[in-house]
């Protein structure tokens, strides 16, 4: 890749620049900021809409009541029932019926304010169905 | 949370006069920043080429977003290692089970004056902008100082130094899942004042070209991009169209992701093969770099037809066909390349 060469369309990255190596007119290396390439937008776009279709499936779910707003917050931090799980110190079947609505309702408060300090909410807001949002996908918005 | 001895000790301030340099790649970046403090100027480049970073793996049975994972580089934490050792440098590398303690040590050694590299899940980073936000734990940084309750940090993927509150920073260091890096931390002791580079270049090309070359698994090395292409070209038949597309999405993904410098670090690389020409007083060497550079165009032209393909564009040559070609091609330039350079080096 020649240094005009370097790719600058914006996209993904939301404006940071990453380095790309390029040749320059004397066949030397040298490192060139890129704002972006178009296949690899087109690749990540692809990555996050299959991210934020899962996000939206919960979405339902939850809004349906067929899943605690837990489940919203793990998906929204791209979480499964394993990591949720690992970041809580919690057996998976555990995490998996804190997905439940009916059980989740439940949940002690000591329990309720570790998911909430780990998924970077107040207990309310864990709670509270309707801050339940659509998803956003990065650089999308901007264009 | 700062420490009480911290506080007593040296105030809320501290800060390591670090030099900070924006980077293709973290691990590389941070490596070459570490030792470029040390007074020893060391690029990004050369830092790949020392520590054998440049691979290939396509590994179907580990699974990225349920998708299979490709590399283009040797696994996390190899480079360091292998850079270090072929440069004679004493280094400090642990682990911790205690986050507390990890936190106190790390603002200990920073008191000290010595910066450290640190592995990080990219996840918990705030800095970080929203796309590059996955539980992706490989992710290298250096730490340089403290203000009150903020690290201040070198994230060589990024054009300036940036901040990270301790809490977040924490966090970052415990980031569960995959190769978590149970706060590891690393930091240099002692740089030798004289260090010998022919040697240390010769024995990176080596373990690179072996590793390319001579890996006895068929989905590793140029056998492995050979196995790919046969994979690929079946996708659309085996997967449908659907799933083949998120296949080549992930494969594009991997291959051009930040940190790559392009072309799955087939530009590092050759960028490295120019500045070892020099070193080796090998002219020739200018000469594989071209080859290693036409190679990376190739890697690019390939992930141009896989985009194509993803965006519904496809035209007659964008083919999985086709595109398992351009992969067979590849390999052989590959092959061909690490053959001569293996053989330079006899």
């Amino acid at each position: 890749m020649r240094k005009e060469e370097v790719p600058q369309d914006q996209g993904i990255a939301d404006g940071l620049k990453e380095v790309a190596y390029a040749v320059d007119e004397d066949g030397r290396y040298v490192t060139v900021p890129s704002a972006g390439w178009e296949p690899k937008n087109i690749s990540n776009y692809q990555a996050w809409e299959v991210i934020a279709a899962e996000i939206a499936a919960t979405r339902r779910r939850v809004l349906n009541g067929e899943a605690s707003p837990l489940a919203y917050h793990m998906t929204r931090n791209q979480m499964d029932i394993t990591l949720l799980a690992q970041y809580m110190g919690l057996m998976r079947w555990r995490v998996r019926r804190h997905l439940k609505p009916r059980i989740f309702k439940k949940l002690n408060q000591d329990l309720l304010e570790r998911y909430a300090s780990l998924l970077k909410v107040t207990v309310a807001q864990l709670q509270d169905i309707s801050l339940v949002d659509e998803p956003r996908i990065p650089g999308r918005d901007r264009q | 949370m700062t420490s009480p001895e911290f506080r007593a000790g040296i105030g809320n301030r501290m800060k390591i006069d670090f030099e900070h340099r924006q980077s293709a790649h973290c691990e590389n970046g941070a490596t070459a920043g570490l030792i470029s403090h040390y007074g020893v100027e060391i690029s990004e480049a050369m830092v790949f080429g020392i520590g054998a970073g440049l691979f290939f793996g396509y590994i179907p049975f580990i699974r990225l977003n349920k998708l299979p994972l490709t590399t283009f580089r040797i696994a996390a934490g190899s480079v360091f290692k292998r850079v270090t050792r072929e440069l004679g440098i004493e280094i400090t590398a642990r682990r911790f089970r205690d986050q507390q303690l990890a936190m106190r040590v790390l603002d200990e050694t920073i008191a000290a004056g010595v910066p450290v590299g640190l592995q990080t899940g990219a996840w918990w980073l705030p800095y970080f902008p929203d796309a590059y936000r996955f539980h992706f734990n490989m992710h290298n940084l250096v730490v340089f100082g403290k203000e009150g309750d903020n690290y201040l940090i070198s994230d060589p993927v990024f054009p300036e130094s940036v901040i990270c509150p301790a809490d977040d920073l924490r966090r970052a260091r415990f980031a569960k899942g995959a190769l978590a890096p149970r706060g590891k931390m690393y930091s240099l002791n002692k740089v030798p004042a004289r260090l010998d580079f022919p040697k240390a270049i010769k024995n990176g090309i080596r373990a690179a070209t072996k590793a390319m070359l001579k890996y006895p698994l068929p989905i590793i090395g140029v056998s492995g991009i050979r196995f790919l292409a046969g994979r690929l070209e079946r996708w659309p038949a085996k997967l449908g169209e659907e799933n083949s597309l998120l296949h080549l999405g992930q494969l594009i993904r991997m291959q051009e992701e930040i940190g790559t410098g392009g072309a799955g670090f087939r530009f590092i690389y050759a960028a490295f093969l120019q500045e070892a020409a020099a070193h080796l007083e090998e002219p020739g060497f200018i000469e594989y770099s071209r080859k290693m550079t036409a190679i990376g165009d190739r890697w690019r032209e390939f992930a141009v037809r896989a985009a194509r393909n993803c965006k519904g564009r496809a035209g007659v040559d964008d083919s999985f066909a086709a595109m398992a070609a351009i992969l067979r091609e590849i390999a052989a330039d590959e092959e061909k390349l690490y053959m001569e350079l293996a053989e330079a080096l006899k």
